[in-house]
């Protein structure tokens, strides 16, 4: 009954009183909102701003920084900086590509584990395992995923070197080397692999596998012949994306893979990675305006667009090369 | 048939090719199921080797055999005798150190202080005859500090400190559980020959003991304590400034940006940012929350920094801020889908009762839209959460034996601790890593677990 009556009084209210204004109001409280919401928005600009900008003025200040010698005061050049092979910051030899080798090299080397092994997992989830199977293996691969990387770094000194050591022996393989430190950061983005691989897989029509099937062919034809080709772009994309992933890690190759530029290729050797020697340098205090100092930010700005680069490519390849299909 | 094709003529040949092409098949079946199983094992072969690390056999030695210090087992010493054993054994300013640390249970910083003042103002009364109340703590003599000691302590107390301070347990050889289990007869003739007078035990590294003492320089005296105060203050820090920018900027994207340029922009940027190293982070954070901002980082402008020489950004807030860069993508781009999901018909409805823009964001999408923000959310405190690189960039330490004690201390954190024992040569150290890690993958654990519960609790379909 009350009910009823407060529905009639809004019901004749606005016949008795001034007619409803229904024109847009200002309104400040919103517009205040609005503008902190796109501020938020905008903190994601500042930082690619902040990145670029610390990262670019510090690199600029190595190399217009005039360092002390043995043969007086000196400054470092760019070129030598992209070109030279000897990374000897306390003799004022800063070529990059000892570093950058070392990174190649672990990278090459766990992308080389986890490109057939995370492709291969996929391919077993999206067009073999039952549903049941897919419970049972996806949660292995999300809590490998989950797993913090100095984890693998204590797994990768305390367990795959010896392993390697006791397989090769500790005269061809030390206890740093960029084998292990590889083959565990090829584990590490195993996940990373099977997960996007298998989003491409599972991206291709029902349709086509069974037109695949009605021609005769047996899963492992339809799988190979049709499904793969078909996602070929999301494959690659996905490869680019843990190389990217590769370059950037930092906690497995600290601890693995040496400390100490070395300028090889092998990677039974010990060899400092960019990340590495970003970490061994900025452990403990590190004292501002020192050339240690100014070289983890030109190290960094390299790592920068090394990443970015590959990031763009594989986002590209994933828009310009994507079947679409219905 | 054979007409139609000339190549299957022979019905033998062609199922003999049928065969084959099905035996490929089930070949390459197992192959992948083959690759799959291999992430298990590196799965399995990793708790593993924590495993046997965490649990491990040791030889413990005694620096000072306590059969030379009584003629009875320590246990049946009366407390006087504990106490007579510590004056002859340890010198007056380590004993000053106990009575600091056991007795009033000061914190280490404020030892020096306490140290140049009266007894009054150190001890409560009682603990010392009423005659001494102004003598300065310094300048006691050794029987009265043994007899501080006697009367502060417990006999259970004293006699750990006995232990600790003269009997000085060391362990001097450890072995890895599989070592120990596969190898226990050559373990026991090493023991024999190496160190006679060890006492041989089993010992579990990850223990409360290990929880709550602080960092200490000897493996087996260390404890986790400090790392754990420090990644909690650190996430505190973290969670307050990325939770409310992150849920602003992807309301912002999926409410109220226009499809323009700028807007296009911000989303693509965020998607790059997720892709950026972490190392990245740390350098970024280094130049600009430990260095540039430093008054702000350290405290100075709040007045909490009594030493002018000793501001330093590298704190917890320092460490936080870029921990919140680092998973602002991560939250903003879980937040867009989650917000994305909320079903537009009750959106439209909001509208419909006339409600404004931000009153439908607030009754309609926020709720909505909340466990699905939460869950991308709790998943991004725990990559951060073993996340490393970043803090060793900042200038986290290792050795710091306190508690923090807010946004301005300086700090270490579980992942930082581990990194730093782990790149110790000696097994002990191998083990306490072993046992931090332990104690990192149950948080880690518990954080995923709670976002599982989230999602499958509160996720609604329309």
């Amino acid at each position: 009954m009350e009910q009823q009556q407060t529905i009639n009084i809004l019901y004749t209210a606005p016949s008795e009183s001034e007619p409803l204004d229904l024109r847009r109001k200002a309104r400040p409280g919103e517009i205040v909102v609005r503008i902190f919401l796109f501020l938020c928005g905008f903190v994601s600009i500042f930082t690619t701003l902040g990145i670029v900008f610390v990262l670019g003025e510090e690199s600029i200040l190595l190399f217009t920084t005039e360092y002390s010698s043995i043969d007086g005061l000196k400054r470092l050049n760019v070129i030598d900086f992209l070109t030279g092979t000897r990374w000897q910051p306390n003799i004022l030899e800063i070529g990059i590509w000892p570093l950058l080798t070392a990174t190649l090299v672990t990278s090459f080397v766990a992308v080389f584990i986890a490109l057939p092994l995370g492709l291969g997992a996929a391919i077993y989830l999206s067009e073999y395992a039952t549903p049941r199977a897919r419970n049972i293996l996806k949660p292995v691969l999300e809590v490998l995923a989950g797993i913090p990387t100095v984890v693998y770094g204590y797994f990768a000194l305390t367990f795959v070197t010896p392993l390697l050591q006791g397989l090769l022996g500790k005269n061809t393989i030390g206890v740093y080397n960029m084998l292990s430190a590889g083959i565990v950061m090829g584990i590490m983005i195993i996940p990373l692999v099977a997960s996007l691989s298998e989003d491409a897989l599972s991206a291709v029509p029902r349709t086509l596998r069974e037109a695949a099937y009605g021609l005769g062919s047996t899963r492992f034809e339809m799988t190979t012949r049709v499904v793969i080709p078909a996602a070929t772009s999301g494959i690659v994309a996905a490869l680019i994306l843990a190389i990217s992933r590769a370059v950037g890690e930092t906690m497995i190759v600290a601890i693995a893979s040496g400390n100490g530029p070395n300028f090889t290729i092998n990677p039974t050797k010990a060899a400092e990675t960019m990340t590495g020697y970003i970490a061994r340098i900025s452990t403990g205090d590190l004292s501002y305006n020192t050339l240690d100092y100014n070289s983890i930010f030109a190290i960094g700005l390299t790592l920068f667009f090394i990443t970015l680069i590959l990031n763009m490519i594989s986002r590209y390849i994933v828009n310009r090369f994507r079947e679409a299909y219905e | 048939m054979a007409t139609m094709n000339p190549q299957w003529q022979d019905e033998q040949s062609f199922k003999r090719r049928l065969r084959r092409r099905q035996m490929k098949a089930k070949a390459w079946n197992i192959i992948f199921l083959f690759t799959i199983m291999i992430g298990m094992l590196a799965l399995l072969l990793l708790f593993y080797n924590i495993i046997r690390q965490a649990v491990t056999l040791i030889a413990v030695e005694n620096t000072v055999d306590p059969a030379t210090l009584a003629d009875r087992p320590l246990e049946e010493l009366s407390e006087e005798e504990l106490a007579a054993i510590l004056s002859e054994h340890v010198t007056a300013n380590r004993m000053r150190v106990l009575i600091l640390k056991d007795v009033v249970g000061a914190d280490q910083k404020e030892w020096a202080a306490l140290n140049q003042q009266s007894l009054e103002n150190v001890l409560e009364s009682g603990l010392y005859p009423e005659e001494l109340a102004d003598l300065p703590f310094k300048d006691l003599e050794l029987e009265q500090i043994v007899s501080i000691l006697q009367n502060g302590l417990s006999r259970d107390g004293l006699q750990r400190a006995v232990i600790d301070e003269v009997v000085q347990p060391v362990v001097t050889e450890s072995w890895t559980l599989n070592e120990a289990l596969l190898n226990r007869d050559e373990i026991d003739k090493i023991i024999d020959e190496k160190h006679p007078n060890a006492e041989v035990s089993w010992k579990v590294w990850v223990n409360l003991d290990f929880l709550t003492t602080p960092m200490h320089s000897r493996p087996e005296l260390s404890g986790l304590r400090t790392a754990v105060f420090g990644s909690l203050w650190m996430m505190l820090v973290t969670v307050a400034f990325a939770f409310p920018i992150g849920i602003g900027a992807a309301i912002y994207l999926e409410e109220y940006a226009a499809d323009n340029w700028l807007n296009r922009i911000i989303q693509l940027n965020i998607s790059n940012l997720a892709g950026v190293p972490s190392i990245i982070y740390g350098i970024l954070g280094l130049a600009v929350f430990v260095r540039f901002l430093d008054e702000i980082t350290s405290g100075k402008i709040f007045g909490l920094v009594e030493n002018e020489a000793t501001v330093s950004g590298r704190t917890i807030l320092s460490a936080g801020l870029t921990m919140a860069l680092l998973i602002l993508p991560i939250i903003i781009i879980s937040a867009q889908e989650a917000i994305k999901a909320v079903s537009p018909s009750l959106k439209e409805a909001a509208y419909g009762m006339g409600a404004t823009k931000l009153q439908m964001i607030r009754t309609v999408i926020l709720p909505n839209a909340l466990p699905g923000i939460l869950t991308g959310t709790i998943l991004a405190i725990s990559r951060a959460f073993g996340e490393t690189a970043p803090l060793v960039v900042v200038g986290s330490i290792t050795r710091i034996t306190v508690d923090p004690e807010g946004p301005f201390s300086r700090f270490t954190a579980i992942p930082i601790q581990i990194y730093s024992w782990t790149s110790q040569p000696q097994d002990e150290f191998r083990s306490i890593a072993a046992a931090a890690i332990i104690v990192l993958l149950i948080i880690l654990l518990s954080f995923n677990a709670t976002a599982i519960i989230l999602r499958n609790r509160f996720s609604r379909r329309w």
